[in-house]
């Protein structure tokens, strides 16, 4: 394990990246790309307005689809009238719940399998419409425009029925979303030691009990969700270009729906403008799509606006808990419970209980606690369906963190004290967490250590007293977290890379891909290039094309990096042993003694005696009688890394903010914000960071500004970026960045880093604010910090 | 419904169209046009990705009207870069700070910051961060970006 401190600077024209990249081989063999901060391969068609977005896509004879949604939480579906839309010129087709419902074949997805437990998911909504936003028809037409009028005209009789529009009362209320869960229970699940925590908390010093409630937020990538799928009838062969994370998934869900073979379907994703989990999946519209294309028979397209994206894309982070933890007199963490209840909304994707569940699991986080234990409940309501978003887990870490700040201050111990004496040791690990979780291989109390210093805590405490002495509100706020990423179960468990070495010598390396913004091209070509020994520049790669590449399961669970490095180091390694065995042949020495680098194939301690790759590519394909006996032509190898167990690689990471408040206004405001964190040996420390960024300024944004209302009466309030408040450039810090690296158990020592940020970054905020507003008495109980609940906070903690 | 005759100048070549009255100018440029660098974020005027200038101002062309173009020079992501491809001191410095991750949002930013700093050569911290809220990213927590255009604006 080693540390390594970044550069904390404060003003963004000294930020360390970027500066010396060089994609320039040294071509001497010991060039390493692994570990550099190589410039990406994606960038100059990003930049130059030529990528290839699914709404670029266009088709020969191309038709263009909407969604005609429903106005209403919850009615009743009397009647639809689609002959004034029919009449409209250039209107092709109107599908109704009637025209594609029956047509599915079966619905289910990989990561669940066919007998999995399942909600209902009607393509489009059949009798009864469920939330505000519901597909109730589709529209095809000759361009966008007209396929918007002809939705005016379809008319669909609905009878407005009572709605289920809080989740937290859903058990109590008259109205169900679906008939067959009565009550709105999807599901419920317990674990860990429940009796035991009940004797620990019943004999504790210190109790601290506290309810955390997080608004609805989401993942909102800036391209919004699009499809567009050709049906070729004579040869039964359905294209489809897609906005997604996953194409080999959205291939077999689109089979499993059209009852067509998987070879009877291409997906091609080039670019797509960010996922984040939203894109995991194919939803009910894009299968409605699917099924559309081969029914008008033509290529139609669809492409979501922001008010439907924000409207029917799904929700997430909707959830509340109750936390109880017990201490000792010193501070000492005896037990921890949570009681957990997530809102699922009318259409969960996936089955929302097993995802719910994992925020129980996890929320010992990296404390040392030897009685824990954690209840699950999902709760439909007549709101848009939960989808998975980056950390779906990640509530484990707000209710955690903020309560333990809670608690430290009723206890009188500093937050970061109270944690320093019970955070996880390296020398401690591997620890079986209360609810089971086996962690291994990182570093919390070290990664925790780092993040303060490079913060200054001492140095910022002594800075908020001298602020408060003069009226001013600073605070600081941390949140440590233990991540499972590189999933190993289920399709997860394995990738493939197919490399082939051309006739010239130059490479190609094809994988499943589904980067979404991931910077997959770049970190494939890096691997590709260090694992043949070739310059970089050589390497070319090809991703995201069911035809063309192997199978994989996408982007998601932060597996990309772990799984394709084991993936190019299997194939590469066939193809090492190849051109080694071609290069002894001709060079009269023995395999083992070829040494490869710089493009070459060369004797051990000889360098100047040997080939190059080129050259050996041309015996390969060109003069095969050259080859030693029981070589074949051709150097193209194709394997797959599979995980040896289904055991997540476990990163973890610190958090550090510091705020001031505004108490007059309630207007928050971030100092500094520090992110160490340990996701193992870094492929690319740009990635890297730029992973971090993203994932906590979303998180930044969950904590302050971003919620996705509805109104009692399950109205959706916040359909518009108007409503819908991102975080612009004027509220993010500049972040500073610590690295302390543990080798995971997967290929190269590496582990996911995809998601962090967002899990992190909601509970340091809070806390930060938290620390600043202790003078009030202050408690966080509800999020975001939005000005107004901040000045409610104060108002409350003052008339007390 | 009727069209209407537009003669305009998108990135430095002339063109007539007839066009409806209803079409924004990032339709126009994307479908009409086949320049699909420009691109669609929320088609309401906050998000900033179909950010083109028009005769050298900054604007949103969701927002714009074809036929309010009528006698344009219209400049849009493509007719950044030289022709033979060769990045704009903007563009090279996304490239070289990581400005993009899924590049969606890139396009507007490129424009946006090209306007910027042709109009603000040396800006300040807080002029480059308020030159640049009026476009949205949610892959990069704007820390490449930031640091891209101040090192475009260094470089120029």
């Amino acid at each position: 394990m080693h540390h390594r401190g970044a550069d904390a600077k404060q003003t963004f024209n000294t930020i360390g990246i970027g500066g010396g990249v060089s994609t320039t081989s040294a071509g001497a063999g010991t060039t390493r790309y692994t570990g550099a901060r190589i410039a990406r391969v994606e960038d100059a068609r990003l930049l130059t307005g030529r990528g290839t977005f699914v709404d670029d896509v266009t088709r020969p004879g191309m038709f263009h689809a909407c969604f005609v949604r429903s106005p209403f939480a919850r009615a009743r579906i009397a009647g639809i009238d689609v002959a004034d839309a029919l009449a409209l010129p250039g209107v092709r087709a109107v599908f109704t719940a009637d025209d594609l419902n029956p047509a599915v074949h079966e619905l289910w997805y990989t990561i669940q399998g066919p007998k999995a437990p399942t909600t209902p998911l009607p393509l489009l909504a059949d009798g009864e419409a469920r939330f505000v936003g519901d597909p109730v028809a589709l529209v095809v037409a000759t361009d966008r425009y007209v396929a918007e009028d002809a939705t005016e005209v379809v008319v669909v009789d609905y009878e407005p029925l009572p709605a289920v529009a809080d989740y937290a009362t859903a058990d109590r209320s008259d109205a169900v979303v679906w008939e067959q869960f009565p009550g709105n229970v999807v599901g419920e699940l317990g674990g860990g030691a429940t009796d035991e925590v009940e004797v620990a908390l019943a004999g504790a010093a210190h109790v601290v009990e506290s309810p955390i409630r997080q608004q609805a937020y989401v993942a909102v990538p800036m391209e919004t969700r699009g499809i567009v799928a050709e049906w070729e009838p004579a040869s039964e062969q359905l294209t489809i270009w897609a906005a997604t994370q996953a194409p080999n998934e959205v291939r077999s869900v689109v089979a499993r729906v059209l009852g067509l073979a998987e070879h009877r379907i291409r997906v091609i994703m080039r670019d797509t403008g960010g996922g984040f989990g939203q894109k995991v999946l194919p939803m009910r519209e894009e299968l409605c799509l699917a099924l559309a294309a081969t029914k008008v028979p033509a290529p139609v397209k669809w492409i979501e606006d922001r008010r439907e994206n924000l409207l029917s894309a799904g929700q997430a982070r909707h959830e509340q808990a109750r936390v109880r933890f017990g201490f000792d007199a010193e501070g000492t963490l005896l037990a921890a419970a949570v009681d957990h209840v997530q809102d699922v909304g009318a259409y969960p994707l996936p089955w929302p209980v097993g995802t719910g569940a994992a925020v129980g699991m996890i929320f010992p986080g990296p404390y040392r606690i030897p009685a824990t234990s954690f209840t699950h409940r999902s709760m439909f309501s007549n709101t848009q369906g939960r989808t998975a978003y980056r950390g779906p887990w990640m509530f484990e870490s707000v209710a955690r963190e903020v309560v333990l700040d809670t608690a430290a201050r009723r206890m009188g111990i500093d937050p970061v004290e109270l944690r320093r004496r019970n955070i996880l040791r390296t020398d401690e690990l591997p620890y079986a967490n209360g609810n089971g979780m086996p962690y291994a291989d990182m570093s919390p109390a070290e990664t925790f250590e780092h993040a303060l210093e490079l913060f200054g805590y001492d140095a910022f405490r002594a800075e908020q007293a001298d602020a408060r002495a003069v009226g001013r509100y600073l605070g600081v706020g941390t949140c440590s977290y233990v991540e499972p990423t590189t999933p190993g179960n289920g399709y997860y468990a394995s990738e493939g890379a197919t490399i082939r070495i051309d006739p010239s010598g130059k490479v190609s390396v094809y994988v499943a891909g589904g980067s979404t913004g991931n910077s997959l091209e770049t970190t494939v070509v890096q691997l590709t290039a260090d694992a043949l020994g070739v310059p970089i520049e050589d390497v070319a790669t090809v991703q995201g094309d069911t035809a063309l590449t192997p199978y994989g399961a996408g982007t998601g669970g932060s597996r990309s990096g772990a799984m394709t490095a084991g993936a190019v180091e299997a194939t590469a390694s066939v193809l090492r042993e190849k051109l080694r065995r071609i290069a002894a042949h001709r060079l009269e020495c023995a395999p083992e003694d070829v040494e490869l680098g710089g493009g070459r194939a060369s004797v051990r301690g000889t360098p100047t005696i040997g080939l190059s790759i080129a050259e050996l590519a041309d015996l390969a394909y060109n003069r095969t009688t050259a080859l030693p006996p029981g070589v074949g032509g051709g150097l193209e190898a194709s394997e797959r890394y599979t995980a040896p167990s289904p055991m997540p690689l476990w990163a973890n990471a610190t958090h550090v903010c510091s705020c001031e408040v505004d108490v007059a206004t309630g207007q928050v405001t971030i100092l500094r914000y520090v992110v160490a964190e340990d996701c193992g040996p870094m492929i690319n420390p740009t990635v890297v960071e730029g992973q971090i960024a993203g994932g906590t300024v979303q998180g930044i944004g969950g904590a302050l500004l971003e919620r996705l209302a509805y109104d009692d009466d399950g109205n959706p309030l916040a359909t518009t970026f108007m409503d819908y408040l991102l975080p612009t450039t004027t509220e993010v810090p500049i972040i500073e960045y610590g690295h302390v690296e543990t080798l995971s158990a997967g290929p190269g020592g590496y582990k996911g880093v995809g998601e962090g940020g967002a899990i992190g970054a909601p509970a340091a905020v809070a806390n930060a604010v938290a620390d600043a507003l202790a003078p009030f008495g202050v408690v966080v109980e509800d999020l975001p910090l939005d000005p107004q609940t901040v000045v409610a906070m104060i108002e409350a903690a003052t008339s007390r | 419904m009727g069209e209407v005759e537009i003669s305009l100048s998108v990135n430095g070549h002339a063109r007539t169209d007839a066009v409806e009255p209803r079409l924004t100018l990032a339709d126009y440029l994307r479908e009409r046009c086949q320049l699909t660098g420009t691109h669609l974020g929320c088609e309401h005027g906050v998000c900033g990705a179909c950010t083109v200038l028009v005769d050298g101002a900054a604007v949103r062309s969701c927002l714009v009207l074809a036929v309010q173009a009528d006698g344009a020079e219209v400049t849009t992501i493509e007719g950044i870069a030289a022709p033979d491809g060769t990045l704009s001191p903007v563009q090279a410095a996304f490239r070289e700070c990581h400005g993009l991750q899924c590049g969606f949002c890139t396009p507007g930013f490129v424009v946006s910051a090209t306007a910027l700093l042709r109009d603000n050569p040396d800006p300040t911290d807080d002029e480059l961060r308020v030159g640049l809220a009026g476009n949205l990213c949610r892959c990069t927590g704007y820390q490449g970006i930031l640091a891209a255009v101040r090192r475009a604006a260094e470089a120029g």
